[in-house]
């Protein structure tokens, strides 16, 4: 009796060690206060920036400190971060949820609802304003914060423009038929190989960069699904996958993948890319930007594009989550969003922003004009099997537009019925 | 050092009368001390390949997918809806059918080559283990980096189609839908040529030679030794070959991944383990990719099965 008495302390004594040691913090869940783990992306000037917020936090919270790492390896962030919610060993907060991802997180049980905070709600939207709306999942709650975007735009080469004879400083790409002929000209005069490549291949996500930042454009800001349906088997999305039929059939774009940078190494006179881009190709390119074309031509100060945003999201294997969620609004402040800004050349997904930070903009007016189509973003939509829907996207595209093989009309009908199905859950 | 042996006394009792020492025997066999040298073995085949196949299977006739610990989901039974979703899907027909081309093309170049080259590095007598580490060193080295140099000499402006000139086929090899998985089939081949001649030349050395001088001695020719011979002579191993290079090529993933950009070009390459990458860890739906992955083992053991059947492989 006396030995299983003793049994038993021990075994009760090894369970409290255990859980004290998996708790690391006060209270645990959405109350608990203590240490923290973040993930943040493995590029150069976005570590900087996380070694330096992690830096700020951690001396004025000796408490409440925040152990910070990289991304781990994987195929992609969003397989790694997958596996992580399912072994239950997720971060607290991740600082490159991509937003196509976070249905799929969310029906995995993984993600915490910042709604929930009371401040939650408040937050997010008076930071990021009415773009927050597309950020909102299927209940009305965030499930993640809008963090940061690169709205995209045409980048186009001026020596290669230069060469082609067409004006380097006011280039004709605002309509299709501009577009076209502009396009024709670069290759014909033998200027560029392809007048733009964007990669032919069938990864879900690479429709991002081709039909959806013209479909928004040409659309006014319309989302691929909309109220639990796709929108694009209208006008709207067959003028868009036209246009890029004709590119693709007068071989203005290469059929085949390139290895590298097509727009850095002088394959094509230009590409879809945001203003994380300035940097890379800094003055190896003598480059320009313009707004996506659309059929007739609108105002880039009306012209909506595609954010290739990525947020932040909040983990339900985090013990720590008000601390977690005080590091949230710490690291989206308008303090960190600046350095954010100065450190990486990335939007903020924050309302007003050339006006919050005018300095930076008047220092670096090459970014100016993505600060400004920061605020006409379309979001991916947020809606059950979202990465499905995509990739039944891209398989119809290429199919259609980039291979011929079938009709556009035909291609939008069918993958507008498949899509309609997956996006009931 | 444990006594395996009976005492002699035991040897005479019935069946019915075992006497406790033997008992253990019963369970343990002859050589308990081999069954507890080979339980690591098996303790891992049970955990990395038993255990994740039974899984599978029984995930194949849930609604499943992957969720946090301690979430509250519904997973509930649903018979075979997904093998019904699999079998409605064209993207798993057209897979199966490119890596159906694949076979055809990889396994006979495989085997065929892997014969011929041991055979002719069996002969080699000068710079043999260079001959030997050369075919052996694009297995060993990973297809990530392999693959870059392919992409150089298969893309539109790369070696092969400069050397064509133009007799290059348009679109180029790896964007067209009827050249991509025989670029890929003879990528692999080429890849895994190293391995399979290893096993043919440990083969070789055990057909006798006596066999050789006796078929010369008939007026048999090289070629004639080669196929009444050489052929008969190291059957066992090409069953092997036949049977690995079917097993690894229906397992298909890392070439059309990286060489034709995810299944390219519009699925022409796309293989059933490349769909189930895409479907199970992807787009979140494991239970439609384990039903891909049982139907995937039933193909594979049938295709295995007929050709241990009419290759001959039991007599062997």
């Amino acid at each position: 009796m006396r030995r299983r008495m003793m049994m038993t302390a021990v075994a009760a004594a090894g369970l409290l060690a255990l859980t004290a040691c998996a708790g690391g913090g006060d209270d645990g869940g959405s109350e608990g206060r203590g240490d923290i783990t973040i993930w943040y992306s493995n590029n150069e000037a976005e570590i900087a920036w996380g070694k330096q917020m992690v830096e700020a936090w951690n001396a004025e919270n000796p408490d409440e400190q925040i152990r910070a790492q990289e991304i781990p390896a994987g195929a992609s962030s969003e397989e790694v971060i997958g596996a992580a919610i399912t072994a239950g060993n997720a971060p607290c907060l991740v600082y490159n949820t991509s937003p196509a991802a976070v249905p799929q997180f969310q029906r995995q049980g993984g993600l915490v609802n910042l709604s929930e905070f009371d401040d939650g709600d408040g937050y997010i939207t008076e930071r990021t304003g009415d773009i927050a709306d597309q950020y909102r999942s299927a209940d009305g709650d965030f499930y993640q914060m809008p963090w940061k975007s690169n709205p995209v735009m045409i980048f186009y080469n001026k020596a290669m423009f230069a060469q082609a004879g067409l004006d380097a400083e006011n280039p004709p790409l605002a309509t299709y038929d501009e577009f076209l002929e502009t396009a024709r000209t670069l290759v014909e005069s033998g200027a560029a190989p392809f007048a733009i490549n964007p990669s032919p291949t069938s990864e879900f996500f690479q429709s991002w960069f081709d039909f959806y930042p013209l479909y928004a454009a040409h659309s006014g800001g319309t989302l691929l699904v909309e109220d639990g349906a796709a929108t694009f088997d209208d006008a709207n999305g067959t003028a868009v996958a036209e246009f890029w039929s004709t590119i693709y059939t007068e071989g203005l774009a290469g059929k085949e993948q390139y290895q590298g940078d097509a727009f850095a190494d002088g394959v094509a006179a230009m590409s879809i890319v945001g203003p994380w881009a300035i940097s890379v190709y800094g003055d190896d390119v003598d480059w320009g930007a313009v707004p996506v074309p659309t059929q007739d031509g609108i105002a880039a100060d009306e012209t909506f594009t595609f954010s290739d945003a990525k947020n932040v999201a909040m983990f339900t294997a985090c013990d720590n989550q008000a601390t977690a969620w005080d590091v949230l609004k710490f690291s989206t402040s308008e303090e960190q969003d600046g350095i954010w800004l100065d450190e990486t050349g990335q939007m903020p997904l924050r309302q007003n922003l050339t006006e919050t930070y005018p300095d930076y903009f008047a220092a670096n007016p090459a970014y100016e004009q993505f600060g400004d189509q920061a605020a006409r973003t379309v979001e991916v939509p947020n809606v059950p099997n979202s990465i499905e829907i995509w990739q039944t996207f891209r398989d119809g595209y290429s199919n259609s537009v980039i291979f011929g093989e079938e009709p556009v009309a035909d291609f939008l009908t069918g993958a507008a019925t498949e899509i309609d199905e997956l996006a009931q859950g | 050092m444990t006594t395996v042996s009976a005492p002699p006394s035991a040897a005479a009792t019935g069946p019915d009368e075992t006497p406790p020492s033997r008992r253990p025997r019963r369970w343990l066999g002859e050589n308990p001390l081999g069954l507890l040298l080979s339980a690591p073995y098996l303790l891992f085949i049970g955990l990395v390949f038993a255990y994740p196949i039974v899984f599978s299977v029984w995930m194949s006739f849930q609604d499943y997918f992957f969720a946090a610990p301690g979430a509250e989901v519904d997973r509930p039974f649903v018979g075979f809806d997904n093998y019904i979703a699999v079998i409605q899907d064209p993207a798993v027909w057209r897979s199966f059918g490119n890596v159906g081309i694949f076979l055809l093309i990889n396994v006979p170049l495989t085997v065929g080559l892997s014969l011929l080259l041991a055979t002719a590095l069996d002969k080699v007598v000068h710079a043999r283990t260079f001959f030997r580490v050369s075919y052996y060193v694009p297995y060993v080295t990973a297809s990530v980096a392999v693959v870059a140099v392919w992409l150089f000499l298969f893309s539109t402006g790369g070696l092969v189609n400069q050397i064509l000139g133009p007799l290059a086929p348009e679109p180029s090899w790896l964007v067209n839908s009827a050249l991509a998985m025989p670029t890929i089939a003879l990528f692999v081949t080429w890849k895994g040529l190293g391995f399979y001649i290893l096993l043919y030349l440990a083969a070789l050395q055990n057909v006798g030679k006596e066999l050789y001088e006796a078929a010369s001695v008939d007026g048999a020719g090289a070629v004639r030794r080669f196929f009444t011979v050489t052929v008969p002579g190291v059957r066992p191993a090409t069953v092997l070959v036949f049977l690995l290079a079917t097993i690894t090529g229906a397992n298909l993933f890392t070439e059309p991944y990286l060489l034709t950009g995810g299944g390219g070009p519009n699925g022409a390459s796309t293989s059933p383990v490349l769909l189930m990458y895409q479907r199970g860890i992807e787009q979140g739906n494991p239970d439609v990719a384990s039903a891909l992955g049982v139907i995937l083992i039933i193909f594979v053991l049938i295709i295995a099965w007929l050709q241990y059947r009419f290759l001959g492989g039991r007599e062997s």
